[in-house]
Order: structure tokens, then sequence, then C-alpha cells
């Protein structure tokens, strides 16, 4: 049978093209594929490697949220936490509502979110082992330069958010259940609207997304000031309302309980708490944007 | 206009400096779409070739199913891998979920459907003499595949383009799955993402030019080995 084969490969080969080209076209599929599989084989034993050093337990997968990812923050406390114990966090950055959950169902070890009513609403229903409170910062509504619906200054955000509805200005909310979404409705419900209309978009995307497809159509928004300061250079916004408590922002950290899930790593997301408020950790938060943007951007909690 | 410029400005720069976290960004994008589009080919061309050559009842609901598979949404194979892949999903055993191997899975479920699609168009182009032929002449069954393969070769190397295509520009699932960790899990796309929704856009544009030079270098080198091949 074999013996056939080149001849049957000598027939039929010049039916489209020489020998010699078909030859090449194949030596060049065998160099593609050499390359690439030396590709691949130079660069996966730096992965297999962190594998190695890195077994299952000693990675931790943190669900928090976009605005903590959105600042900047998280690459620089990870690290950090990383070179001291040597553990691997994974940071899954979704909405306050999609992390709580993740948390639920057991699929991250430890939160760092953002909406006190559906954390105690989750450490009560027995999914949460610990919660404790790592730092502030607080919500703005921003809104055009030229603040059509003056609200500027205005002390209650429940207020303005009224006045915003009432005069029918472009208002784009999270509408995602995130931690901002979620204080943005208990405003509204303060302010006795049920937002619904043609002025109120629901953009369904992170911080960031949101406040550009505000800047883009010249509404407002409620935000997180962090978000906004990180931002701010790009965006034709500024804040309107501000320093209402109702507009407090607190972020706590929650080690997800492992009696309900047995593959939840608890001694990582226990030292990962621990880490988020150790006097190093805090200090840091303190520390964290006060350069790039002359003020913090969020407030350590835990130690005063 | 001026965002633009200077995105394409920092790319060059990016390149020649040859910035660590782009490089392992970079490496890692083509890592994954590498290794799931040579998954895929092993997938794809036996089963395309057996898909266009087999008479079974049901043979045009099963290409009609590869078919419709070459456009599957890539968040909604990320969202399948997903569930499959959570600690207390039914794979979750395998820890595999936030990692390059996990994105991997989600790619070759996206490419295998258009390589094998392609593969299915290449070789029922042939002339169908031309396997009569062969079988006459003696040819095993390896035989021929084997010599069908060769006859479709150019077909079949823009079936790879296209599966390439496919997955190095695809955002939704590598992030749903991977999870866009830095340093881990982060590639071109999803770094994308991220940049431009931290307001980087210059960055944002910078990493996209990189991965049009990418997909740009690939496509050239498996172009080249096709033109070779052309009949003169």
């Amino acid at each position: 049978m074999a013996s056939i084969f080149p001849v049957v490969a000598r027939e039929l080969a010049p039916c489209e093209m020489s020998q010699a080209s078909c030859n090449a076209t194949f030596k060049g599929i065998g160099i593609l594929f050499l390359t690439l599989a030396l590709t691949l084989s130079m660069a996966f034993p730096t992965t297999r490697k962190a594998a190695a050093e890195s077994p299952p337990k000693r990675a931790i997968i943190l669900a928090t949220t976009t605005s903590t990812q959105d600042s900047g923050l998280l690459d620089a406390l990870i690290p950090i936490f990383q070179r001291k114990t040597g553990y691997v966090v994974k940071a899954i950055a979704v909405g306050t509502g999609e992390a709580l959950a993740i948390g639920k169902r057991g699929e991250a070890d430890v939160l760092l979110v953002h909406a006190p009513e559906a954390e105690e609403e989750f450490m009560a229903q027995g999914h949460g082992l610990h919660r404790k409170a790592v730092m502030h910062n607080n919500f703005v509504i921003v809104g055009p330069f030229d603040d059509p619906a003056k609200i500027k200054g205005m002390a209650s955000a429940a207020e303005a958010l009224k006045k915003l509805a009432q005069a029918r200005m472009t208002f784009v909310s999270r509408g995602d259940g995130s931690g901002t979404h979620k204080v943005e409705q208990s405003l509204w419900k303060k302010a006795g609207i049920d937002p619904k209309g043609n002025w109120y978009l629901e953009a369904g995307q992170g911080m960031g997304e949101v406040l550009r497809i505000t800047a883009q159509k010249r509404g407002y928004a409620l935000t997180d000031r962090g978000t906004y300061l990180a931002l701010r250079k790009g965006i034709n916004l500024t804040i309107l309302v501000e320093g209402d408590p109702a507009l407090q922002n607190f972020y706590s950290v929650i080690l997800v309980n492992p009696s309900k899930h047995t593959r939840v790593n608890r001694v990582g997301a226990q030292a990962f708490a621990d880490f988020l408020v150790s006097v190093e950790a805090q200090a840091l938060i303190k520390a964290f944007g006060v350069k790039e943007y002359g003020q913090p951007l969020f407030y350590p909690d835990a130690i005063k | 206009m001026d965002l633009i410029w200077e995105g394409i400005r920092q790319a060059f720069w990016l390149i020649l400096q040859g910035d660590s976290e782009v490089l392992r960004i970079t490496l890692l994008s083509l890592q994954v779409s590498g290794s799931a589009v040579l998954i895929s080919l092993f997938l794809g061309i036996p089963l395309g070739t057996y898909l266009a050559l087999a008479r079974f009842p049901g043979r045009n609901l099963a290409v009609s199913l590869v078919n419709t598979g070459m456009g599957l949404p890539p968040v909604v194979v990320g969202l399948f891998v997903t569930l499959l892949l959570w600690r207390n999903g039914p794979l979750g055993i395998l820890d595999l979920l936030f990692t390059p191997i996990a994105m991997i899975i989600a790619q070759v479920i996206i490419a295998a459907p258009i390589v094998t699609g392609l593969t299915i168009a290449a070789i029922q182009q042939l002339n169908p003499q031309l396997r009569l032929q062969l079988l006459a002449l003696g040819a095993s069954r390896l035989q021929l595949f084997w010599l069908l393969i060769r006859e479709a070769r150019l077909p079949l190397l823009a079936a790879i383009m296209a599966g390439f295509g496919g997955v190095i520009s695809e955002v939704g699932a590598v992030m749903m799955v991977g999870g866009n960790i830095k340093g881990q899990t982060r590639v071109l796309t999803t770094a994308t993402v991220l940049e431009s929704r931290m307001g980087h856009f210059d960055l944002a544009i910078a990493l996209g030019v990189i991965l049009l030079l990418l997909s740009f270098v690939v496509n050239w080198a498996l172009t080249w080995i096709q033109q070779q091949g052309r009949p003169r």
C-alpha cells in the first residue's frame, strides 16, 4: 500500500500545480507549526512554573466591584499582598450585585463590595463568615458645566434627583445591580419618584462607561468620586451635588462562609481580609491617588 | 483625531521599548489563540472532511449545525464554559476557571466550527472524480484523506485564517472565563476594554494597533504559505 502512495501523488499533483510548489506549501505549513509549537512551549513553562509555585489552595478568588479596579487601587494593593504571602489573587471585577451572587454560590473566597443593605442581607442568610469595614469614599452627582437643571450646590441628593426628574433631564443610570446602582435606587425611592421615561437611560455598564455616555449625552449621573476623579480629564462633566450623608459609600470585605461550600479557600481569604485592614494597606489606601488627583480616592476605615 | 495619532505613536513606542507588560499580554494572546486554532484544526479538519464525504441520514442537519456554530456568539460560549467550570459546576474539580486553559477551551469552541464548516466547503468543491480516481488507484482511507486535504490546501489555509481571526479578536468569552486578571489571563482584547474603561484611550488604541499588527503578521505568514502553493 505504502508504495502506491507516491505514485498516486505524482499522478494527481500536476492536475493543479507542480510537485515542487506543492511541497513548498507543505514545508511552509510545517515551519509554521514548528514555530507555533516553539512559541507555545517556550511560553508555557512560565505558566507551569507559576502553577507549581501556587497549588490550588494558594489561589484566592476575589470578587469585587469595577470601581476598585477601574480606579487602579487593586493593582496597587494586590502585588504587595502577593509578595508578602505568596498567595495568587484572582480579582474578578464585576458589579456588587454580581459579586454577592458569586459569593452566595461559593465561587469566590472573599468579596470587596459596597452595598451595606445587600451585604447585611447576605450575612443574615449565612453566606458570609465575617464582614469588616475597609474604607469609604462618597458618591457625587455630576452633570454638564452649564447645569441646565440648576442643581448645583443642593444639599440633598434626593431633592436634586427630584428636580432632574421634573425637568426631564437626561439621567444615565448604571442599571446593572451594582452598589452604585443600589444607592441610586434608594435615592429615587427617597425622592418618591419611580424613574421611567426616555430621559432615564439604563446603561447596564461599568462606571467609566456610564460617565462617558453621560458626557456624550450632556446628561447627569450618580458616580463614586474615585472613578470620576480618575476619568475627569477625558470627560466634560463637573461635580454638582456632594456632601449629603446619604451619599456615603462604604466598602466592606466579606469572607465567604466555607461551611456552605467546601471548596472555599478560607485561610487565603482570611489572609487577604487581614491584609486589607492592616496598618500597611490602610496607609496605602489613604495615600492612593493623592499625588495624581490632589486628594485621596478612598478613606481608610479600619484604622483611624 | 489627535487621540488616534497619539495612540498609534504610543503603540510603536511600546513595541520599540519592549514594554514587559505589553509583551506578556501579546504573548499570552498569541499562545491562547494559537493553541485554540491548532486544536481546532485537529478536530475540525477530520470532522469537516468526514461530513463532506459521508452519506448518512441527518447529514444535512449536522452540516447545518456546524454552519450555525460558525456564528456562535463568544459571550454565549463564555457563559456556558463558565457555568461548566465553576467550582460547584460539573467540571469544577479541575480548577480551570480564570486560567489560560479555560480561555483556550472557550476559543476552541468558537474556532472549531469555523474550521469544520470551511473544511466541508473546501472538500466539497473538489472534483468528485478525483475521489473516485484515488480509490480506483487503490488509496487507503488514510491516503484518501491526506490527498484530498492536499488538494484543498488553499481553501483550508483560508479556514485557518478565519479561525484565527475569529478568536484573536474575540473579547466576550476570554473576559468571562479568564476574568482579565493582570499577569495571568489578561490578553490584548480584554486589556483594551479595561484601558478604555479607565479612560486611557491612548493606551487602548495602542493595544488595538498591536492586536492588528499581530493579526497582520500571522495572516501575512499564512498568506505567504498559501500563495507559494498557487497554481502557476
